[in-house]
């Protein structure tokens, strides 16, 4: 069971949260003419990568906030949490 | 039976307290303190069990967790469990077990004609042989593989034992109190670090138990007991036996079963049967020691040939002689410490070393003592069916291919040691990538993985003196990185004597013109020559061999026998053992009973209830209530000898002809506030939502960005900026996150926040054409006319004092009115409802007759949301904007969706107007066509229109536009049903919608 540390309120089981996917993905903006193509990045291509992976989850047990994690998609290891509007360096 | 081959005194047993039991149907005596194992051999019982392929006679090998063979069916306290190691199964006053894989008993077992056809029986049998005539499979084979197989019977009644969850947090969790877990665990309580100790047996010291070393000028066995009884009394640290650490899983969490009540007769009052503790540990130190490893050779599984350090254990722990003519073979020092312990109670053993020349302190002490030892020479075979009766030996020439003259001698036992194997399973399951060492012909971890260090034994360590300095030195070093405590604990000196080096010889050759089983994996059966097989069939891959062979897959995971595999397909391949690799090893340990896994969530307690307020009101009235998500809700109320049928008809019909009260309570409710809230609704839902008045409520549909409909649910203006919105029962949790993902991460800049007050309101629905009489009653001083509330009107109101909020929106399609009222004032709200609506012949009604009246409306609900549909599909799209944005709108673009022929909601009514259609059935062109008959279409909901009486059910049909008139036909395999039917209108009362407005 991972440990995830909210950057709300510290140190968490993983049952606290639940997963939210690839946090790099970025909605196109409203009323914006988008191609299908782009579109379909959005709503379904995902990288499905193996090693750093920048995700969601929120602590929906917890505080309701969604947060950022750096976590390795082959060790679990997790580098980083960020708050929903940190940015990512 | 008396206990004839117990000694007159010696071992930690108590024996002022003797205890009987049953093995097989008879009687036997032991003490407190003995394992069902220890009191079996103090019996002089050797035959435990019969062997799972071939049904041979099966004995005790080891003394512990690695034993393959004495795995029995236990009986206590009216309950039966299977798989129960008989080494590890603490004795009790009335304990019975009895021998599994076996028929008719274990003395005289029909299936060990297996042994006889094992010719036919090698490696991949199953996959050879099961394989045709296919029909066969399911009707003749696989029946008699399953009677065949099996380690014991499950019992089928409910498990009356109660099994605990606990969670924990320590700053060092240590696996094992034999000397190295001790030093660690000791060390770093003086430092004030959380400490948790955890021993699968139920006596700490580990090998200090059995060894003969000394500690701080005291024996090694007084050693430990000083510092567990001092742990024990340190407030920082937590002591526990019974207890095996059986996984280590992601972020140092690890998993430990605690046995509780096992080892008593019945489990006390308000105890659990197990505990199973998940520890989150800051470091982690893994003593868990090391497995004598066997040396293989003819015959070596019979009855009597056990593990050197078992019968060790037998004797000095629990005072048992496993034989008194016992013959010990050996290719290291350790054999020699189990024959002094024999010769000293005047037992003379034989010892077998398979070394030229070995000398060393202990080798000395043996020779010093008389003992007969014979180098150079090995077991070539045990003999004896049931029981060891004699061994034939050999000289082995120096480079061990050649054996010399067979020579026959007596023995009523054999001991062997093939040197150590580290328990590494812990190390593994973190991640760790072990490493071969060279030295001991084992692997031990490599590069720590995740916060955990191995130590001693089980990190290939067999020197005390050595085991001691670094256990202290890491228990010190680590509690000091979390405590910052450093207080120093002088390490004891140790004596101990030297070991030379071991051989490193595994298998004895066969001698020529015999054919002797040489097994490798005790427990499933697998000899040298099925790994032999294997091979010469092409498989290379470790992975791929032990599937094919069951090497290493039995209960006992190989704790014995891996290495020896390893061995063997390293010397065909002629590659080295770490070229080979080990397979993987995974949690658990050792096998976990399936009741401690579930805990306490059975039954009722595998989930949530949830109640409404007015629940008891229900009760009270009999209500016959379902499962909505975690909530109870009516499904009706029964009234004499009514079915769910004829009660949820009555209750519909009464809201089309009076007036009806149903608890919607359940809905999901979401309090929406700040000045961008319009904003944020009108990008949530379909509908144009930025003109929606104070006062007034609204239907709305919610995408996902994929286009398919999300959930549904009216929204209200209760002021400028606050919004409560309302989801289906089922949704509620999801759309709450969905709102909260937007208003987070997609728009931040949105002055908007939303909470759940689910629980903070109950509701009532008020349907039918005397709802509006019913409210005028229930709220004198409020203009609730057709004018004061219109459809979709929302006013706030006092219901006899009670503050309240009405809604007039409808489910049901008749003139309706929700009314909510804070949670705690539900149940007065409901009994005035009903109480002034009695004169207006009011009825409560259910889930069921709810469904009716929404179904006959054409209103959707789960059935059609069910995330395959889009709004067309529901005959939504006149909700769907075209001219602003909102979420997943980008996505109705797509072909499929635009599609002439898409599927779309329609109604469906059977031709006789009499046969009722079942929900999930498939609508057809053809009912003769050929299968796969081509599916047009399905049955999202039926029921019985109290309109029309006559079955109505809505379909998603393909088309469905187009269909109105046609005739299909309704096919249920499943219920063997073929229904002629027409496709109508989805809206088949009140097609106009003139009832809710008037």
């Amino acid at each position: 069971m991972l440990y995830i540390k909210c950057p709300h309120c510290g140190m968490r089981p993983q049952t606290e949260f639940s997963y939210g996917g690839d946090a790099s993905v970025k909605r196109p903006e409203l009323n914006k003419d988008v191609s299908d193509q782009e579109w379909d990045d959005f709503v379904y291509n995902r990288k499905s990568l193996r090693g750093k992976h920048l995700e969601l989850w929120q602590h929906i047990s917890g505080c309701r906030q969604w947060i950022k994690v750096e976590r390795d998609t082959a060790t679990h290891e997790i580098f980083r949490t960020f708050k929903a509007d940190e940015e990512v360096a | 039976m008396t206990q004839a081959f117990r000694i007159e005194t010696g071992g930690l047993i108590n024996r002022e307290k003797k205890l009987s039991f049953k093995f097989n149907g008879k009687s036997y005596s032991g003490y407190e303190g003995d394992t069902l194992a220890s009191a079996l051999l103090a019996n002089g019982v050797h035959l435990v069990g019969r062997s799972f392929k071939y049904h041979r006679p099966r004995g005790f090998f080891g003394a512990g967790v690695d034993e393959p063979y004495a795995v029995v069916q236990l009986y206590r306290n009216g309950e039966t469990e299977p798989n129960i190691k008989a080494t590890e199964q603490e004795l009790f006053e009335g304990l019975e077990a009895k021998s599994v894989n076996c028929w008719p008993n274990v003395n005289f077992d029909i299936g060990a004609i297996n042994n006889f056809l094992k010719i036919f029986l090698p490696a991949g049998f199953y996959y050879k042989t099961f394989m045709w005539p296919k029909s066969f499979w399911y009707r003749i084979y696989e029946p008699f593989i399953r009677k065949a197989a099996g380690l014991g019977v499950a019992s089928t009644k409910h498990d009356n034992e109660r099994y605990e969850h606990k969670y924990e947090y320590c700053d060092l969790l240590i696996a094992g109190s034999g000397p190295s877990g001790l030093a660690g665990a000791y060390a770093a309580a003086k430092n004030g670090a959380k400490v948790i100790l955890a021993e699968d047996k139920p006596r700490f010291g580990g090998s200090l138990l059995t060894s003969d070393v000394n500690i701080g000028n005291q024996s090694g066995k007084d050693w430990a007991e000083g510092i567990i009884a001092e742990l024990k009394t340190m407030s920082n640290v937590v002591v526990k036996n019974r207890s095996q650490i059986f996984g280590y899983y992601d972020h140092n969490m690890l998993v430990m079963s605690e046995k509780v009540s096992d080892h008593l007769p019945n489990t006390k009052k308000y105890h659990p049967n197990k505990r199973l503790w998940y520890i989150r540990a800051k470091e982690v130190l893994i003593s868990s020691g090391s497995i004598e490893r066997p040396i293989v050779f003819g015959n070596n599984d019979t009855p009597g040939v056990m593990l050197s350090s078992a019968a060790k254990e037998y004797l000095k722990v629990y005072g048992v002689l496993v034989g008194r003519n016992p013959l010990v073979f050996t290719n290291n020092d350790s054999g020699y410490e189990t024959a002094i312990e024999f010769k000293k109670l005047g037992v003379d053993p034989i010892i077998l070393d398979t070394r030229k020349n070995p000398a060393s302190e202990i080798i000395d002490e043996a020779k010093n003592l008389g003992i007969n030892i014979k180098n150079s020479y090995v077991v070539v075979a045990a003999q004896g069916y049931k029981k060891v009766k004699s061994a034939d030996i050999a000289s082995i020439s120096d480079d061990k291919k050649q054996l010399g003259k067979i020579e026959s001698i007596k023995c009523d036992c054999i001991c062997v040691s093939g040197f150590w194997t580290p328990s590494i399973h812990l190390a593994s399951q973190s991640g760790n990538k072990t490493k071969f060492k060279e030295e001991i012909d084992a692997f031990v971890p490599g590069q720590s993985k995740q916060n955990e260090r191995t130590l001693g034994a089980a990190n290939g360590v067999f020197s005390l003196e050595e085991t001691l300095k670094t256990s202290f030195a890491a228990g010190s070093e680590l509690s000091k990185k979390i405590t910052e405590n450093d207080n120093e604990v002088p390490v004891p000196n140790v004596v101990e004597k030297k070991f030379s080096q071991h051989d490193k010889f595994w298998c004895v050759p066969l001698p020529e013109g015999k054919n002797y089983k040489r097994f490798l994996d005790f427990q499933n059966d697998v000899s040298v020559s099925d790994v032999e097989i294997a091979l010469r069939e092409g498989y290379r891959s470790i992975e791929h061999v032990k599937r094919y062979t069951t090497l290493g897959m039995a209960t006992d995971q190989g704790k014995t026998s891996n290495l020896n595999g390893l061995q063997l397909v390293s010397e065909i391949e002629n590659k080295v053992v770490p070229a080979v690799g080990h397979t993987t090893f995974r949690p658990p340990y050792t096998p976990v009973s399936i009741g401690a896994i579930v805990g306490r969530e059975v039954g009722k307690h595998s989930k949530p209830t949830r109640k409404s307020p007015m629940h008891n009101w229900h009760e009270k009235n009999n209500a016959v209530f379902v499962d909505a998500g975690v909530w109870l809700r009516p499904r009706y109320y029964k009234r004499g000898n009514e079915n769910l049928f004829e009660a949820s008809k009555r209750e519909a019909k009464n809201v089309r002809t009076n007036v009806g009260v149903c608890d919607v309570t359940t809905l999901g409710k979401i309090d929406i506030k700040g000045p961008d809230a319009a904003e944020f609704l009108n990008r949530v839902y379909t509908n144009a939502w930025l003109k929606l008045p104070v006062g007034k409520a609204r239907y709305g549909v919610m995408l996902r960005e994929d286009g398919i409909v999300m959930d549904d649910g009216t929204t209200t203006r209760i002021s400028e900026n606050h919004y409560h919105m309302t989801t289906t029962t089922a949704q509620a949790a999801n759309v709450l996150s969905h709102l909260e993902y937007y208003l987070q991460l997609v728009w931040p800049k949105l002055n908007v926040n939303v909470v759940s007050t689910t629980e903070q309101w109950a509701g009532a629905a008020i349907a039918g054409p005397k709802s509006r009489v019913l409210l005028q009653k229930l709220f004198p001083n409020s203009d609730v006319s057709n004018e004061g509330l219109p459809f979709m009107g929302y006013m706030e109101g006092d219901l006899f004092g009670v503050k309240a909020r009405i809604f007039r929106i409808s489910f049901s399609g008749e003139l309706a009115y929700e009314v909510n009222v804070e949670s705690d004032n539900g149940n007065y709200m409901w009994e005035k409802i009903v109480e002034v609506g009695e004169q207006f012949k009011i009825q409560p009604y259910g889930t069921e007759a709810l469904s009716t009246l929404r179904i006959e409306m054409g209103h959707v609900a789960g059935s059609e949301l069910d995330g395959r549909t889009i709004p067309y599909d529901n005959a939504l799209e006149g909700l769907v904007s075209k001219k602003k944005d909102f979420i997943g709108k980008r996505s109705l673009q797509r072909a499929a969706f635009t599609a002439h022929d898409r599927q779309r909601i329609v109604g469906v009514v059977p031709l006789d107007k009499k046969t009722s259609i079942p929900e999930g059935s498939h609508l057809v062109k053809d009912a003769n066509a050929p299968l796969p008959n081509p599916k047009l279409g399905h049955i999202s909901a039926s029921c019985w229109s109290v309109e029309h009486d006559n079955p109505f059910s809505l379909a998603i049909l393909k088309d469905g536009k187009n269909m109105i008139g046609e005739k299909l036909f309704v096919m249920s395999p499943l219920k063997n049903k073929v229904i002629p039917v027409e496709i109508v209108s989805s809206h088949y009362v009140d097609p106009k919608g003139e009832r809710v407005r008037s």
